[in-house]
């Protein structure tokens, strides 16, 4: 499988997908 | 005078920030795809004169970035809690963490590989290649950091009611 981080576009889908990961923990932790 | 200097080390963070995080686009969206189609003359050059002050004002600003918001955290009082991830502060906390690991692969990833791509320190031509694929890597990755790092950034006390 090629490495998304070798084109721009994967790099900013990864953030973006990324973003959403973190901001489902980060909401879980905040009362 | 605690506001004043809040709004001080808020200012330079930033500052710096800006420097980096445009610096690292530059190198990403911009010095990349350059040095792909440019004469082995002009990339010599390049590597002579533009990416090592490039890098320059990269590494310090990343740090300056660190230091100047993490001093800001500490003012408030919530650097611990920001780093454990507690409460609120949990949304700045995300952030910071993610800028310190970007400020990390910046001094102990991008910037020693780049030292033997650049021909600062010996390396043969096998050992460059391999540095050069570890600092482009080094160098997505923070710019697939950036982006959920500007979110929690930017999200910490500006965002909506309820959406965390």
């Amino acid at each position: 499988m090629k490495n998304p981080l070798d084109t721009i576009t994967g790099t900013i889908i990864s953030g973006f997908v990324l973003t959403a990961i973190l901001y489902v923990i980060v909401a879980a932790l905040v009362p | 005078m605690s506001a004043t200097m809040e709004l001080f080390f808020r200012w330079g963070h930033f500052l710096s920030g800006i420097t980096w995080i445009g610096l690292l686009y530059y190198f990403n969206f911009v010095q990349g795809s350059f040095l792909k189609k440019v004469t082995p003359e002009g990339k010599a050059e390049a590597f002579k004169h533009l990416v090592p002050l490039a890098l320059l004002w990269f590494r310090w600003a990343a740090l300056a970035t660190w230091l100047f918001g993490a001093v800001l955290l500490a003012m408030q009082g919530r650097l611990g809690k920001a780093f454990m991830l507690q409460g609120e502060d949990a949304v700045i906390g995300m952030g910071a963490w993610l800028g310190t690991i970007m400020l990390l692969n910046v001094w102990g990833i991008i910037w020693r590989n780049q030292k033997k791509v650049l021909g600062m320190v010996p390396a043969s031509a096998e050992q460059k290649a391999k540095a050069a694929r570890m600092a482009f890597l080094a160098s997505r990755t923070n710019t697939m950091l950036s982006i959920p790092m500007l979110f929690f950034m930017a999200a910490s006390g500006h965002a909506p009611t309820g959406l965390f």
